[in-house]
């Protein structure tokens, strides 16, 4: 039986890879988690970091990626200790595997890029309690391999980056008039309600709302 | 003096909700019932009343002198799951009421932005003293317990109202947030928590 099942694969023609992509598993995470599953405006989770650190485009950007790395390295971690870990201590455990990694990543921001590092100032640190990477550990790296787990984990934040960036842009296009630190509008007045906390909030309710009017499906509801 | 002013300014200029965004994944899920919102305010009242105090003794009496403090984000948030836990207990055992009240609450704490962020902000970046510290704890638990009972009030009364479809639910909740921000923004530069910092 298996020695049929060998002749028969390796008689399979050979599929190109582009074909072949979307059809696997990893592929399907992958677009799952960037958009049906989209942390910031499908799920509500990670509101924190969401607006205290999307004043600017850059912020956004670089909070998205800071959290995205940390994600995949708890994901990867927890997914390869996942048979060493008791079920019953799982959540501390989890909690220092990414509290140790969240520390990696603010050391090397605060040494290699500075002034980020003092702009996105407590954010970086508060990504231990980002709802969804004790998640994406608790619901998907426990279960599976360490690559499936990362590659999960990496639709997840880069979804998080984008929506993190694209708050970051329009706050800083209204707020500052300029996109990536360079001057967009000449004599632009800023709207200082962008810049300020209630800018955030009316911004991210207004993209959750227009999410959700385009594109009804995948899951809206608050976490915790 | 100055601890009162700490209190107001934790609870008011400086609300830990609407001003630094902590805590918003709870104010945003659990505030759909006044209850619960009240339940979950004064589960963060209590963890981060004590939870700052804690973590103060832990970085100036053991992580500055032994000179870890690259260890001070893991010990901070073992430091809060381990109170949360104590706390749990200690409500289990007496004041079952309470406890009962809380429900999944309590636990669910641990990762509430609301509590590490408070714990940064006061011991980390601002640098206050003991008492300070204490205070600010009270005061930013009250002012988050604060904010989500306003919310949860807010939305019963939304209950009815003809809201667009897409917005329903966290959409007009984070509007509504932003008027309150807006509003809190009238409190701004009264007092400044910043300038009691070492």
């Amino acid at each position: 039986m298996a020695e049929a099942i060998q002749i028969q694969k390796a008689s399979a023609p050979a599929i190109p890879l582009t074909q072949r992509l979307p059809k696997t598993k990893g592929w399907k995470e992958l677009v799952r988690d960037i958009w049906d599953d989209n942390p910031t405006f499908r799920m509500i989770l990670a509101m924190c970091p969401t607006m205290g650190a999307t004043n600017m485009a850059i912020n956004g950007m670089a909070q998205g990626l800071a959290t995205l790395i940390a994600t995949v390295a708890s994901s990867a971690t927890v997914a390869a200790l996942r048979t060493i870990i008791p079920a019953e201590v799982r959540l501390p455990a989890y909690m220092i595997i990414i509290a140790f990694w969240v520390t990696i990543v603010d050391i090397f921001l605060r040494a290699y890029l500075p002034p980020l590092s003092a702009a996105l100032g407590p954010y970086v640190p508060l990504i231990i309690t980002n709802c969804f990477v004790l998640g994406r550990a608790e619901a998907f790296a426990s279960q599976n391999s360490p690559g499936l787990s990362a590659l999960d984990a990496l639709g997840v934040g880069l979804g998080f980056t984008m929506s993190l960036t694209l708050l970051g842009i329009v706050r800083e296009l209204l707020g500052f008039g300029s996109l990536f630190g360079i001057q967009i509008f000449s004599g632009w007045t800023p709207w200082v309600i962008m810049i300020i906390p209630a800018g955030a909030f009316l911004l991210v309710g207004l993209y959750v709302g227009i999410v959700k009017h385009f594109s009804p499906g995948g899951q809206i509801g608050g976490g915790a | 003096m100055d601890i009162f002013l700490i209190v107001l300014g934790a609870i008011l200029t400086n609300n830990i909700l609407l001003t630094t965004f902590l805590g918003i994944c709870p104010f945003i899920g659990v505030s759909g019932e006044y209850a619960s919102a009240s339940g979950m305010g004064m589960a963060v009242i209590f963890v981060l009343t004590m939870t700052l105090p804690a973590n103060w003794l832990i970085k100036h009496f053991i992580l500055d002198p032994l000179g870890v403090s690259y260890l001070s984000l893991i010990v901070y948030i073992v430091t809060i799951a381990f109170l949360v836990q104590v706390v749990e207990m200690f409500m289990k055992r007496f004041l079952p009421a309470l406890y009962s009240s809380l429900g999944i609450f309590l636990p669910l704490i641990t990762v509430n932005c609301a509590i590490l962020g408070g714990v940064l902000f006061a011991i980390a970046t601002w640098n206050l003293g003991f008492m300070e510290s204490v205070a600010y704890g009270f005061g930013g638990g009250v002012g988050w317990a604060l904010a989500i009972i306003l919310m949860a009030a807010i939305r019963e009364r939304l209950r009815f109202a003809p809201i667009p479809e897409g917005l329903k639910g966290p959409g007009i909740a984070l509007i509504i947030a932003g008027l309150m921000a807006m509003s809190f923004v009238g409190f701004s530069g009264m007092i400044n928590i910043r300038d009691f910092g070492g």
